[in-house]
């Protein structure tokens, strides 16, 4: 089997970037996504979004356009409707990546072998339990974003936005353009944050995407109703969401709904870097783990690296950077460029990394999501899959639960098929705040190959070992 | 409810949910075209039998599973549309033996 | 905080759990210490089988005790779900073992004849089935399913619902729980032990190791070795699938939630518990031969875990001479031994002294191997 150079995960701004460049400098390059198209997820549909009008979208989505073109005829292999579930190291350094591809109708497994790996699978909106947000009618923002770039489809009937973060604000503004009708955006920012973050960054106010950031904000204003700093919020219905209940100042509000859109940030997809070994460390102003990565994105796994948000939230923009940095370190690991060359062309991306990562401390200041919608209570589901309430996990961590692997066993919570990517960071801070403990020292589900559900004559198409095999006891033949 | 803009370019790809026909829009994903066909909720839960939909539309929540063209428990937000594609709504727990051997 | 206790069982996986249930009624007397939310922890990676079929080939007491066990856990799961309000799902309506080719179909029937043939084995029935025996019981087997083995007295349970079920039942009966708090020294003295963690000091008239690989560290602070080695078993988790099996395999089983493990591995990989994906495909590749149904049934997760392995496969119940207070417990079935453990062994503790009986199970069977 031919070893490819660098394998990596995720078409996004970070993988695109990251594979352009690696083949730009000759290195064999394939590139895997779910997706049938390449943009990830805050790209998504770039390549054949159906809108006929792209000021709906914005600039910003539109540069994304950018990448893809550069990518195409970089001569990097495109792999779509790929998922990439297992990364293994081997005794030399390399990397066998196994790889469910193709059609529903026609899948197929194969193992890549590769010199490197960068992970690009970037980030997933930040779980937001509250009472009844398991319920049909209930999206995460981003999704019904997803709607408009990929089908031109919008809401209609009595739409609310709830939460808070810049993704709340720029969809907001781009379902006004689409010509739909929001009722309400309920804004859970926390009073008195706008000013703990302007402290934190004088500097942002000068920046034009302070700027920018702060007109999208208005234009929803004039257009929307905005109730500022929600202190709770709870849905009301049994088959489907029918209302949302809010809490402004102590006093209660319900608003009738068809559609409550929710979103309070995003947070890296640790289920690939953290299932092939990689450190994490806890980031206490985002409130998330991410992977421990050098200057360049290199993990303490060698030879794999992560670029993009998946190492930590910085944007799109930030990701490009990123994956530019990323494959300038694999050039030059894989000897194609020296250190000098590397340190050279890395220059102009770390001073682009730096420009667009201006106002992240301001962000994440203001838009980090207040305690009381990262720490539920009482019947609120924790875990959409299995039904595990908040309930449960406290009444563990009281009785001593020694952590997320624990309670994972007693109360099945990250038993099933999204594998803790919904309540991962609850349970963590639950147990963190019942026990009194640092969530950097009470950690993170012990994550594990396969990072997705895969059909087991898949897994059993993997290439195997005569080794592997003998393991399987009762085969005496 | 959902509705799809008037100016919108892509082409007709009949299907059929749940045995009613429908026409979706070259590019949409399966959960997208449940959606704009007024279905909110696409499954109920093998655990406790509550009604789900999909939610994430990015492939990490595994809410949108429906059946497609007799095969269980699929992605819904990953798939593309296709012509004649047989979409069902799920109840609970798939068969073990459900599904193109 | 108590300092001093009666007996404290160091290790709260099945085997330390079954134990201190066995000895719940000492209340606060007695004390169970565990370490952290990510330790070996071979009982987070159990199967789940209450299994006697084939087992004892080599020493025919644990034959023995593994059927006195089975008998037994009706009445320790009863007494679970009195005190605690778990149902442990515990189903003992029989299992088989298939036989994917002739060849295995022989040795295997060639293994009970050896098993009975033992001095002293405690015989019970057990079936050789042919194909159409095989799939009357287990319908959707595949057609390389050549035959098998069935034994009624074979079972399975919930394994983390016992887990728990253990540990409600320890803490209602008052008995003090320690959770990340790994054993650091025991300092053996006239008449008691001395207990340090990384925190606080203890001390305790008797000391039960169950701390499974943990055991080989501490036992020599009492007198004894625990030679125990790591053994790597990986085991694939399907999604939840409508009822289709009945009972269970020896490496396929579906629980009472609805989803299907499958098993199992075993790898001297020494404390290697990374899952390998080589060994993912050996498992699926065999378990989709036996049930070609669940190929499209979707893997949600896989794990390894190391089982606790002595040198012959077999428990170790040992007691020190030098310390007679102290004692070690370590197996690789602790799911099946949870009856006997709790039910057999911790009473024999209780009482200061292993009984005869148990002497098969001491470590000096190993010094007998070395001489001979």
């Amino acid at each position: 089997m031919t070893i490819l150079d660098v394998a990596i995960v995720g078409a996004g701004p970070a993988g695109l970037a990251a594979a352009t460049l690696c083949a730009e400098h000759s290195l064999s390059t394939s590139l895997y996504d779910e997706q049938a198209g390449p943009g990830g997820q805050i790209y998504r549909g770039i390549a054949g979004s159906p809108l006929a009008r792209p000021e709906i979208l914005g600039d910003d989505y539109w540069h994304g356009g950018s990448l893809v073109a550069p990518f195409t005829r970089s001569g990097a292999r495109y792999v779509p409707q790929a998922t990439v579930w297992s990364i293994e190291r081997r005794d030399d350094g390399t990397f066998a990546v196994a790889i469910t591809a193709g059609p529903p109708h026609a899948r197929h497994t194969l193992t890549v072998e590769a010199r490197a790996v960068i992970l690009a699978s970037g980030a997933q909106e930040r779980p937001f339990p509250i009472p009844g947000w398991t319920l049909p009618g209930v999206f995460m923002a981003g999704a019904v974003q997803i709607l408009l770039k990929t089908s031109g489809i919008i809401p209609e009937g009595r739409t609310v936005l709830a939460g808070c973060g810049p993704l709340l604000w720029l969809v907001a503004s781009q379902l006004l353009r689409a010509g739909a009708t929001i009722d309400a955006v309920l804004d859970t920012t926390p009073r008195g944050r706008l000013r703990q973050a302007l402290a934190h960054a004088p500097g942002f106010l000068l920046s034009p995407y302070f700027a920018r950031g702060r007109e999208l904000v208005r234009t929803v204003r004039r257009r929307v109703r905005v109730i500022e700093h929600v202190t709770s919020l709870a849905v009301e219905g049994t088959t489907a969401a029918t209302g949302a209940r809010f809490a402004v100042d102590g006093q209660t509000h319900s608003l009738s709904i068809d559609q409550l859109l929710l979103h309070q940030g995003v947070v890296p997809d640790v289920n690939l870097a953290g299932a092939a070994g990689c450190a994490f460390a806890w980031n206490e102003l985002q409130a998330c783990f991410a992977p421990v990565v050098d200057a360049w994105g290199g993990t303490t796994v060698p030879g794999l690296y992560v670029a993009g948000d998946g190492a930590g939230i910085a944007g799109a923009l930030a990701a490009e950077a990123s994956g530019r940095l990323t494959a300038l370190a694999v050039a030059n690991a894989l000897g194609r460029i020296d250190g000098s060359a590397r340190e050279r062309a890395a220059q102009r991306h770390r001073r682009d990394s730096a420009m667009a990562t201006r106002g992240r401390l301001f962000l994440d200041t203001l838009y980090r999501p207040a305690d009381a919608f990262r720490l539920p209570e009482g019947d609120t589901l924790i875990c959409r899959c299995e039904e595990v309430s908040a309930a449960a996990i406290i009444e563990l961590a009281r009785s001593g639960c020694a952590g997320p692997n624990q309670a994972k066993a007693f109360a099945r919570c990250g038993m099933g098929p999204c594998q803790g990517r919904w309540c991962g960071l609850t349970v963590t801070e639950l147990i963190a705040h019942a026990q009194r403990r640092d969530p950097a020292e009470v950690g993170y589900y012990r994550l594990r190959f396969p990072i997705k559900p895969i059909p087991l004559g898949e897994v059993a198409a993997l290439a195997t070992t005569s080794e592997a095999m003998h393991a399987v006891v009762r085969s005496p033949d | 409810m959902f509705v799809r803009l008037p100016d919108v370019s892509a082409k007709d790809v009949p299907i059929t949910i749940d045995g009613v026909p429908f026409t979706a829009r070259a590019g949409d994903t399966v959960a997208a075209a449940l959606l704009v066909s007024g279905r909110l909720a696409c499954r109920t839960t093998p655990v406790t039998g509550a009604a789900r939909g999909p939610f994430c539309m990015m492939g990490v929540c595994f809410d949108c599973l429906v059946t497609i063209d007799d095969r269980p428990n699929q992605q819904g937000c990953l798939i593309t549309v296709a012509p004649g594609m047989r979409i069902s709504t799920q109840r609970g727990a798939r068969a073990a033996s459900a599904g193109v051997q | 905080m108590t300092r001093h206790f009666d007996v404290i069982v160091v290790g709260g996986g099945l085997v330390g759990a079954s134990i201190a249930f066995g000895l719940r009624d000492l209340g606060s007397k007695l004390a169970v210490f565990d370490e952290g939310d990510v330790a070996h922890r071979a009982a987070r990676g159990n199967f789940g089988l209450i299994w006697v079929q084939g087992k004892g080939l080599g020493l025919p007491a644990y034959g023995t005790w593994t059927q006195r066990s089975a008998r037994a856990w009706p009445r320790f799961a009863a007494s679970l779900r009195d005190e605690t309000g778990i149902d442990v799902a515990l189903r003992q309506t029989g299992g088989v073992h298939v036989c994917l080719s002739p060849r295995e179909l022989d040795v295997r029937s060639e293994r009970f004849v050896q098993l009975f043939a033992q001095p002293g084995f405690e015989r019970f029935d057990v079936e050789v089935l042919d194909r159409a025996g095989v799939a009357k019981r287990l319908p959707g087997i595949g057609p390389d399913v050549v035959g098998g083995t069935w034994s009624a007295l074979d079972g399975d349970c919930n394994p983390l619902r016992l887990l728990r079920a253990l540990d409600i039942g320890v803490e209602r009966a008052g008995v003090v729980r320690h959770a990340r708090s790994a054993i650091v020294a025991i300092e053996p003295h006239a008449d008691r032990f001395g207990v340090r963690t990384a925190q606080a000091e203890f001390t305790c008239e008797r000391i039960v190791l169950a701390a499974g690989l943990g055991n080989a560290r501490l036992a020599p602070m009492v007198g004894i070795k625990a030679p125990v080695i790591p053994n790597k078993g990986q085991i694939i988790v399907l999604e939840r699938v409508q009822p289709f099996l009945s009972m269970p395999l020896e490496t396929i089983r579906q629980t009472d939630e609805g989803t299907v493990l499958l098993g199992d591995s075993q790898q001297d990989r020494g404390f290697d518990d990374a899952v390998d994906p080589a060994v993912l495909a050996a498992i699926a590749a065999r378990a989709v031969r036996v049930f070609p149904l669940l190929r499209d049934v979707r893997v949600v997760r896989a794990w390894a875990a190391l089982r606790v392995m002595s040198p012959d496969g077999f428990p170790i119940y040992a007691q020190s001479r030098a310390h007679p207070g102290a004692f070690l417990a370590t197996c690789h079935s602790g799911v099946t031994l949870a009856a006997a453990h709790a039910l057999d062994l911790a009473p024999a503790i209780r009482a200061g002294a292993f009984p005869a009986e148990y002497r098969p199970f001491a470590l000096e069977r190993f010094d007998v191997r070395a001489a001979a």
